[in-house]
């Protein structure tokens, strides 16, 4: 079964201010769908509101998934849905190691709390008992950090405190690796990096949208769309999507910039 | 690193914890309820103590009731004295039944997989936890290096001339009420030595020759280390010990002789019901290094500042102190280092965490004494709060009679960010275990300080403690 996040007429206002005005969008799994637009279009606007934060209200329209409304679910049970959101600026946990966070995350995400819970009974559980095996984790995040090319210090560091910008876009990557979400949105996850950085970056979601995920690409230069083929481009403007159509859209905006869609939605306008 | 023996011993310890029982003593003496001179002489009796010791404790019951209680800090006025057993032999704790033990207790125990076998005893109905063969194997290593550890009447006992040489000489009486208790009534504990240069790998654990009286109410632990010797010593465990006894007054005297080095971990985690007042000091000299890890997370009210006096040139001091005050808890922790020779340098940090209404006050005094010149200190407390009936208090007293010195001090108050229990939250890690995992990242530098397996229960017990915090 092929998963499907559909966005519809969706309104989001943050304390009071509406931000998004009707979005539409469809997602789904093994598709690139780029999203473009200028600073403060409300491009992470919308992928907070749809990976659940709390301080984004919607106001009006919904997200679906598969045909059912995910309004009424937190951050948690969205991500154990398959939704993912590599955000643009990944928040440091000093103290937490990454291979502790990821291992509590996976266990989570795969069901071996749901698991362990109703074996108990309902009872309650040893802690620490309900996550994934240490040594079937280790394997897995050792596999994965040399696939994705991320170094396998990472995993004894503390959880994006004093990484560079770089690293921090890395880790990203890799937690998706290891959360195998179905569908995920990038946010500017090639901002800031140095064309090394980008390419590493690239190829870990190229192997991904090949292994069956679906991204959602969102990114102000179509630089990385050198690495990522999308299937689908669309512009965002002054909170809401106005032009969707094939790559060759990226390519006019970085020809003729943002001002070529002003021009176009004026005289859609007139 | 450990030695092959340290290894093989580590690895026994595992196996043999969950077996260790014991035949427990049949003989059982209660002191009656309250204090006064006569009960001083039924201890003093049963414990067959030589005259001094005698003379000693009714001086210091004299002090204890001439001096006020202290009005600086929690409040002490549930303590009633005159409902207290000052005096019980550890075989009278068995009298109760697991049947009596309090449901969130054994549930607790549940959750942090404590072996069946501890759970009585950290109940307060078994009497004696002795982990037989692991404890004596270890022991018969000390004693080859010609090192003491036995309990602290033991030591009164069969080293005679060393215990009252030191005895009562870093804290004695006078010092504050509590330790004047003490002084009056002491009752278990452990008693250290350890020989010039003797380096032990293995930390000594309280916990492998405990019983009733010594996690009891007015222990007693004196620990000397001889020029150039060092040992790590632990004290209690992250399993919630019950006990329906209301008071417990601790007093721990360390002497870390020149370029020794001594480290102190305290885990407490008594049942709530518990006033925990506690007077622990070490004296370090030339060159040594005295380090005090102390974790509070149980009792109703502790008051506990580790102290390390520095006397000699280059000694140095650290306290990490780590507190948890959860509802109708008050932790009042910190530490005191005096800086009395030069070059001495020492270092506090603490953590504390407060949630439920809970309150905990970071309590501090840093000295530089006349002549402690070149000396260096850095202050550092960082508070997390939880929710907004919470509260966090410092109380740092900074006194330095010198001009060439460095004293630092920084304290910070926090509040769980949002962005960061979102960021948590969207990897599919819900709100109260992004939260505990949060707090264990806030604590996490003082635990990867404390041997392994107790980090690991440390993490657990800080989950099961946030657990229902939330919302």
């Amino acid at each position: 079964m092929t998963d499907i996040l559909e966005v519809t007429d969706l309104h989001v206002a943050v304390e009071g201010t509406e931000i998004l005005k009707g979005v539409d969008l469809t997602l789904q799994q093994g598709e690139v769908h780029a999203l473009m637009g200028p600073n403060g279009s409300g491009k992470s606007t919308m992928s907070y509101a749809i990976a659940g934060h709390p301080h984004y209200e919607v106001t009006s329209g919904d997200i679906l998934w598969n045909g059912e409304s995910i309004l009424g679910l937190d951050a948690d049970e969205r991500a154990k849905l398959g939704i993912f959101l590599a955000f643009q600026y990944p928040v440091a946990i000093p103290g937490v190691s990454f291979a502790n966070f990821l291992r509590a995350a996976v266990s989570s995400v795969r069901g071996y709390k749901e698991r362990a819970r109703a074996e108990a009974g309902g009872g309650n559980k040893v802690i620490g008992s309900e996550l994934m095996p240490m040594r079937e984790f280790r394997q897995e995040l050792l596999a994965k950090m040399d696939r994705f090319d991320v170094d396998r210090t990472f995993a004894r560091r503390y959880l994006n405190d004093g990484f560079s910008g770089g690293e921090k876009k890395r880790g990203e990557v890799l937690q998706m690796a290891m959360l195998e979400p179905k569908i995920a949105i990038l946010d500017e996850s090639d901002s800031g990096l140095d064309i090394d950085a980008l390419r590493i970056v690239s190829e870990g979601i190229n192997k991904l949208v090949a292994d069956g995920m679906g991204a959602l690409l969102i990114t102000h230069y179509q630089r990385i769309l050198n690495y990522v083929k999308p299937d689908k481009v669309s512009v965002f403007y002054q909170g809401r999507i106005v032009k969707t159509g094939g790559p060759e859209i990226a390519h006019m905006l970085d020809e003729r910039g943002y001002a070529w869609v002003e021009e176009e939605l004026a005289q859609a306008l007139a | 690193m450990a030695t092959e023996v340290d290894r093989k011993a580590l690895e026994g310890i595992k196996d043999e914890y969950e077996y260790g029982w014991s035949t427990p003593e049949d003989y059982t003496f209660k002191a009656r309820k309250g204090l006064d001179h006569d009960i001083i002489d039924q201890i003093s009796d049963m414990k067959g103590e030589p005259d001094w010791m005698r003379q000693f404790r009714h001086k210091a019951l004299n002090i204890f009731l001439s001096k006020p209680m202290p009005n600086w800090g929690p409040d002490l006025s549930g303590i009633d004295y005159d409902d207290i057993y000052f005096y019980i032999k550890p075989t009278d704790h068995t009298g109760e039944s697991w049947d009596d033990v309090p449901e969130n207790i054994k549930e607790t125990f549940d959750r942090l997989g404590v072996p069946e076998a501890e759970r009585k005893f950290l109940a307060g109905v078994g009497a004696q936890y002795e982990s037989e063969m692991v404890y004596h194997s270890l022991r018969e290593e000390w004693e080859k290096l010609g090192v003491v550890f036995v309990s602290i009447e033991d030591g009164l006992k069969h080293h005679e001339d060393l215990f009252r040489e030191y005895f009562s000489t870093v804290i004695p009486p006078t010092d504050n009420k509590f330790a004047a208790l003490n002084s009056a009534v002491w009752s278990g504990g452990s008693f250290i030595y350890v020989p010039p240069g003797v380096k032990l790998e293995i930390p000594l654990q309280a916990y492998f020759r405990i019983n009733a009286e010594s996690m009891g109410q007015f222990e007693r632990t004196i620990i000397i280390i001889d020029e150039g010797a060092s040992i790590h010593y632990i004290e209690g465990c992250t399993a919630p010990i019950y006990d329906k006894d209301s008071l417990h007054s601790g007093v721990i005297e360390i002497i870390v002789k020149k370029n020794a080095r001594c480290r102190y971990s305290t885990i407490q985690n008594w049942s709530n019901n518990v006033y925990n007042l506690v007077t622990q000091r070490a004296l370090a000299y030339e060159g040594a290094t005295m380090e005090w890890v102390d974790s509070n997370l149980g009792s109703k009210v502790t008051m506990k500042y580790p102290a390390v006096f520095m006397l000699g040139e280059g000694a140095h001091a650290e306290i990490l102190s780590l507190a948890f005050a959860g509802k109708g808890q008050h932790q009042d922790a910190g530490g005191k280092v005096v800086h009395a020779a030069p070059n001495t340098s020492s270092k506090i940090i603490s953590k504390s965490i407060s949630k439920n209404g809970g309150r905990s006050s970071y309590r501090g005094l840093l000295k530089v004494g006349k002549g402690a010149h070149g000396s260096k200190s850095q202050v550092v407390c960082d508070a997390l709060l939880l929710d907004s009936e919470s509260r966090s208090d410092t109380y740092p007293y900074i006194e330095v009679a010198e001009d060439d010195v460095e004293v630092g001090h920084e304290a910070s108050v926090s509040k769980i960010g949002e962005e960061q229990l979102f960021y948590l939250m969207s990897r599919g890690i819900s709100e109260e275990e992004a939260t505990s995992m949060i707090v264990g990242g806030f604590i996490e530098p003082l635990v990867k300080e404390l041997p392994m397996e107790y980090a690991v229960e440390m993490n657990r017990l800080i989950q099961l403690q946030m657990e229902g915090s939330v919302g």
